[in-house]
């Protein structure tokens, strides 16, 4: 009857509803299955130590080199730098804004936190690549305008809102009875800041280096711009200033010209499966570390 | 009586709350020199004929995103809405539930490059949709689904619980309920998270790569779902880093026009928000 069929429709609403549920779960299986299966050739073809610890990436030589370790290294220089810049300047925006500023500046400062995080990646890129780089290079005598340092620089700009908001929660979800009781004994607001609201947000603050760790790894297109694009192993300090490669760079600029199912179209998923592990991992971290931070709240 | 001291507490206090004052200036003030430079040097550059010209202006880049973020979000707002309702109406709290936030939070931090790799490898490559319109639109709503449903489900939660047992206790089955009495009053929230994605889409270049993304002026209007697109970003890059004849100031007004279009719907998506908190009748 009638009601029977709005019974039954209402059954097969009831199940899409779920399955778009249990979506979320089957595209991140999907997509490790995917890079996995375009991966798996080059570990057969190459042994996992020649790919991860080459130190020669030419995949278009005769024969061709798929030595990962620039790359690695010049993800590992990039993204270092970022997280030098960014997690003591975010850190010091977030308790800023959370307890030191007054109100009226917090609300202009949160919103423009905010659009620093809406500002496409790839006018980072364009600044570092027109503006800072050239300027930067002028000012510091380099040889070169593109080099890993500026990369760092624009890709701290992009961690920061991450760092700032995850750990702005943090801070102001620290009880105000803890902040209450370090006054009352006479501690001084920066000294109940350092010693008691800082700590008990511990877990909250891990939570955004992690998080700010992970978008300063995965960020591509500035980092493909600016840095320069030179598969080279990086040495020391000085090679912040050389041009480096990461790795979200080279499968960007490689990709769009390899042939379908080549070594080189194989290697470059390879490079992407890493890059899923890894961000993968710091968000498992980050997430397991807010809800420390939740329960702690609580 | 102690003599004053240049130290202790209160000294250290002045210094570290300075220092933070500098910290977070040292934030803000790069934001404001990037959107005042944007605006200044964009500004000479822009010209009607930029805009509006066929051949050598934006408005097929322009077409081209504003096709690539309707069709992202025409994908990503059921599949987006539906699952933010079964987290927030249906879902009870269990493994499978935990299973889905983790894989949400990691979807959310999956690298925009790695989404261009699955979607060719997927939707280009194995369904065959090439790289076209299509099969771009299809990555980018995987790489907004994340955001879409952290925004919905919010915008359902907000809603008073009283209103749903009304309308339970009125002999509504709960699936009547959802569509009749909390979808609707979710509508304007979901739809500010809605904007908010389209303008997340909007900028992304890796995942257009090598999926949708083309630059050439032989067919610049997509023609079908199936053909390849110009979209702004995408020729903001190829302008910045290959093409050798472009004038700087066509350059600056391209990153203008895209920073305007990313910011402006932000900045729709937060006025509506603040309207939407003052109209609310709860």
């Amino acid at each position: 009857m009638d009601q029977g069929r709005r019974r039954s429709w209402e059954w097969v609403v009831e199940r899409l509803i779920k399955a778009a549920g249990v979506f979320a779960i089957v595209f991140v299986v999907l997509i490790f299955a995917f890079l996995l299966w375009d991966a798996l050739p080059i570990f057969r073809e190459r042994p996992l130590r020649e790919l991860l610890a080459g130190g020669r990436w030419s995949p278009t030589a005769e024969p061709p080199q798929f030595g990962m370790l620039p790359l690695l290294l010049g993800s590992l220089y990039v993204t270092a730098g970022a997280l030098l810049l960014a997690v003591p300047l975010g850190l010091a925006t977030a308790v800023f804004i959370a307890d030191v500023a007054p109100p009226r500046l917090q609300e202009v400062l949160k919103p423009t936190v905010d659009l620093l995080a809406a500002i496409p990646s790839v006018v980072f890129g364009f600044l570092g690549l027109l503006l800072v780089g050239p300027w930067l290079a002028r000012w510091l005598n380099l040889p070169v305008a593109q080099f890993a340092a500026l990369g760092s620089l624009m890709l701290a700009l992009m961690a920061i809102p991450t760092i700032v908001s995850v750990s702005e929660d943090a801070i102001r979800a620290v009880p105000r009875s803890l902040r209450d009781n370090s006054l009352a004994l006479g501690a001084t607001h920066w000294q109940t800041i350092s010693r008691v609201v800082v700590p008990a947000a511990r877990s909250g603050i891990v939570a955004a280096v992690l998080l700010g760790l992970g978008r300063a790894i995965g960020e591509t297109m500035t980092v493909l711009m600016v840095t320069g694009n030179a598969a080279v192993i990086p040495r020391g300090l000085q090679g912040f200033l050389r041009p480096v490669e990461t790795m979200t760079a080279t499968i960007a600029a490689e990709m769009g010209e390899t042939a379908y199912r080549t070594s080189h179209y194989h290697a470059l998923f390879a490079i992407g499966l890493i890059l899923f592990v890894v961000t993968f991992l710091t968000n498992t971290l980050a997430d397991l570390a807010l809800g420390r931070a939740g329960r702690a709240a609580r | 009586m102690s003599a004053r001291r240049i130290s202790g507490p209160r000294a250290t206090q002045a210094v570290a709350f300075l220092l933070l004052w500098v910290a977070a200036a040292a934030v803000v003030l790069p934001v404001l020199g990037i959107l005042a430079v944007m605006v200044v040097r964009g500004a000479g550059g822009l010209s009607w004929g930029l805009l509006f010209s066929v051949r050598e202006g934006l408005l097929p880049a322009v077409v081209g995103t504003v096709c690539l973020v309707t069709l992202t979000a025409l994908i990503a707002a059921p599949l987006g809405v539906a699952a933010a309702v079964y987290l927030s109406e249906y879902a009870r709290p269990g493994p499978l539930v935990r299973l889905i936030r983790v894989s949400l939070v990691n979807l959310a931090g999956v690298p925009s490059v790695v989404y261009g790799l699955f979607g060719l490898a997927l939707f280009v490559m194995v369904l065959r949709f090439g790289r076209s319109l299509l099969a771009g639109a299809c990555t980018l709503a995987l790489l907004v689904l994340p955001l879409v449903i952290s925004a919905s489900e919010e915008a359902l939660r907000q809603v008073p619980r009283r209103l749903r047992e009304a309308s339970l206790a009125l002999g509504a089955s709960r699936w009547q309920t959802v569509r009749g009495v909390v979808l609707p009053n979710a509508l304007p929230g979901i739809i500010t998270g809605l904007i908010l994605s389209v303008s997340r889409a909007a900028g992304e270049t890796a995942p257009i790569l090598f999926t949708a993304a083309f630059f050439s002026l032989t067919h610049p209007f997509p023609r079908s779902v199936f053909g390849e697109i110009l979209a702004l970003p995408y020729q903001l890059f190829v302008m910045a880093t290959e093409a050798p004849n472009v004038p700087a100031e066509v350059k600056w007004a391209t990153a203008l026009v895209l920073v305007v279009v990313v910011l402006g719907l932000n900045l729709v998506a937060i006025v509506l928000r603040a309207r939407l908190r003052r109209a609310r009748r709860w």
